[in-house]
């Protein structure tokens, strides 16, 4: 519902003041959404997945950028591979490596931190911090509490809730 | 990590990618753009089977014949216009572009109109031969199909924004298709015989880019909206 | 309904849409019945026998009001669909769903008793003329949305899907019978055409007026009955129901 993808049935969602509703286009600029799925095509390659995600998100990123992006994520050098033969961790960091081109200010990340390493959680969890600290706005869901550069984060404990 | 270098893209830059993106996907699984073009043959060869070579005969129904294979054959390859991506999640990122949804199903649909309908334009003429028909009535041919094939690919699409992830899609999609394609088939093999029959096919091609011009309008919203629902 | 400003949309929730379609649908079923006694009897015992066709013509009197009522039905459908779309409202598609079958079984009807008519008039049972085949699509259109309906498991989706779906094809009805009466003469097929009826009588006027306002009042009794049976369906879990159960 965050997003705009699920109808809402009451009450009305505002991004600076201004009803989302009101400003669809504005606001899927400061959106950058990772759910569940990675969004990769399988039969693509690592670089023309990452070309294609930033060109839906409205922005034209040069080769020379990705390749450095994929070694920084730990993926290095695998920009001509087909993203079929990645294990899931990899594919996992390459679907979060968009974070890094993306220029939005709202973050909704939905288990980003499933079939994560130690260190993707690590490099995940800086990411994010840096984020927050340029004024940023994150809002993720996980089983896993995990510390964001000690910054202070409001947590809604859901496990208590009963599901209609 | 910088997000240094990267620059704004235009509209049509985003579109052009995922045009890009569609073909090179298909050149890639050569196999299913060539399997509806096999099936398009086939079908039509299958009718002078069923029915007899008298040419007399098949040069009467040739047009109809020919038409309704190119439809379904053309049917065959919608069902894939938006499952792979729905499954793998980038249907999603597409629904949350900053590009609206619309343009970007416009731009999979003349994908697939340049993937599955082109193809069979193509071939027409040698299985029109085949059935006996002259230059001119295959001329004929090849102009409806070119103005109704990518209006066969915009409906469909509607149809396959409704059954996406949903049980026998396949033949479900056919079935609520079917009947909106039966105004295009209408006025496309209807051109040919009215050209054959000496009446000018003139209207009857008028009415098919009219078709096409209507849907290219609202095709696009109709099949946005399914896709929204489709995604909830 | 009393006050004289109603909240429409207090009808809007599927309790009270429930309740007020049990107190209306009894009273459309009396009047679809006394309505369809009355067309009937004037049908067969008092409009005259046709110098051309006989006895044989008087099933037009199921034949027209069915088609009509087949295309009324559709139109209903989406716009009820619309409004779903529209509102947000669930009752909206509740009972667009409620309508189709109702709606398929008139284009079904049309079509037999169409083919009834043909066999002693024309001696085939059935005639590729404008009107029947425009009338045999609109059963594929409402077959296409029934087995949309019963293909999505979740009832809020399947009525969103089949609302577009029908919409889509309301647009598309006079487009189909366009091409499909442009078809026709183009082919020069059946010169008889089964709307050809004969010059009506007065009372054959009256007697299909009266299978028309049956077919209405049946089909709005059908309909509600069957949301009404749709709303307890979806609504099992809602505590309302459960009284209403007991």
């Amino acid at each position: 519902m965050l997003c705009g993808l699920a109808a809402i049935e009451s009450g009305d969602i505002c991004w600076k003041g201004v009803s989302v509703r009101a400003q669809v286009e504005a606001f899927r600029r400061e959106l950058f959404y990772l759910g569940h799925l990675n969004a990769l095509q399988e039969s693509m390659t690592v670089s023309e997945n990452i070309v294609f995600s930033a060109a839906l998100g409205g922005l034209a990123v040069a080769q020379r950028d990705v390749a450095e992006l994929l070694v920084q994520f730990g993926v290095g050098g695998r920009g001509g591979q087909v993203v079929r033969h990645l294990s899931q961790g990899q594919k996992r960091r390459v679907a979060l490596l968009r974070l890094a081109l993306s220029r939005a200010r709202l973050w909704v990340l939905d288990e980003p931190f499933v079939a994560m390493d130690d260190a993707g959680i690590r490099m995940l969890a800086n990411l994010v911090a840096k984020h927050l600290n340029t004024g940023g706005l994150a809002v993720i869901t996980s089983h896993q509490s995990v510390d964001m550069g000690g910054i202070p984060a409001q947590i809604l404990d859901l496990s208590a809730c009963a599901c209609q | 990590m910088r997000v240094s270098m990267s620059q704004e893209m235009g509209t049509t830059s985003v579109l052009w990618a995922v045009l890009q993106r569609e073909v090179s996907l298909a050149m890639r699984q050569k196999g299913e753009v060539l399997t509806p073009l096999v099936f398009f043959v086939v079908i039509a060869s299958l009718f002078p089977l069923g029915i007899g070579p008298e040419s007399a005969l098949l040069l009467r129904m040739a047009p109809g014949v020919l038409w309704v294979s190119a439809l379904l054959a053309a049917m065959l390859s919608l069902q894939r216009l938006f499952s792979t991506d729905y499954s793998d999640g980038t249907l999603e990122q597409m629904a949350l572009s900053t590009t609206p949804l619309g343009l970007l199903v416009l731009a999979k649909s003349v994908a697939h109109f340049l993937l599955s309908g082109l193809p069979l334009v193509l071939v027409a003429p040698v299985l029109g031969l085949q059935f006996g028909l002259d230059e001119r009535a295959l001329g004929v041919l090849v102009a409806s199909l070119l103005l109704g094939t990518p209006t066969l690919s915009l409906i469909g699409s509607i149809g396959a924004a409704l059954t996406l992830g949903v049980r026998g899609a396949g033949v479900l999609l056919s079935l609520l298709i079917l009947p909106l394609y039966i105004p295009v088939l209408i006025f496309g093999a209807g051109a040919v015989e009215a050209d054959a029959a000496g009446l000018g096919a003139g209207g009857h091609l008028s009415l098919l880019a009219a078709l096409l011009v209507v849907s290219l309008f609202f095709a696009p919203l109709a099949t946005t909206a399914a896709l929204k629902i489709s995604l909830e | 309904m009393t006050t004289p400003a109603i909240n429409w949309f207090k009808f809007a929730s599927p309790q009270s849409f429930y309740f007020l379609a049990g107190r209306l649908w009894p009273w459309f079923a009396a009047l679809a019945v006394l309505l369809l006694t009355a067309g009937l009897w004037v049908a067969f015992f008092v409009a005259p026998v046709d110098a051309q066709q006989g006895q044989g013509y008087r099933i037009i009197f199921v034949h027209v009001p069915a088609s009509q009522m087949s295309m009324l039905i559709y139109v209903v459908m989406a716009g009820w669909a619309g409004l779903g779309l529209a509102l947000n409202t669930r009752v909206s598609g509740m009972m667009a769903s409620a309508l189709a079958p109702t709606g398929a079984l008139f284009a079904f009807l049309s079509l037999v008793t169409g083919a009834l008519w043909g066999k002693p008039m024309w001696g085939t049972w059935w005639v590729w003329d404008a009107r029947l085949t425009s009338e045999l699509i609109l059963l594929f259109l409402y077959l296409g949305f029934l087995a949309l309906q019963s293909s999505i498991d979740e009832p809020r989706r399947a009525d969103k899907a089949c609302a577009v779906l029908a919409l889509v094809g309301v647009v598309n009805v006079p487009i189909i019978y366009f091409s499909v009466k442009w078809w026709n003469t183009l082919h020069q097929g059946a010169s008889v055409s089964l709307t050809s009826a004969p010059s009506m009588a007065s009372t054959m006027l009256t007697g299909m007026l009266l299978m028309v306002l049956a077919f209405w009042m049946y089909s709005i009794a059908v309909a509600l009955a069957r949301v009404r049976v749709i709303i307890l369906a979806r609504e099992r879990h809602a505590d309302w129901v459960q009284h209403a159960m007991e």
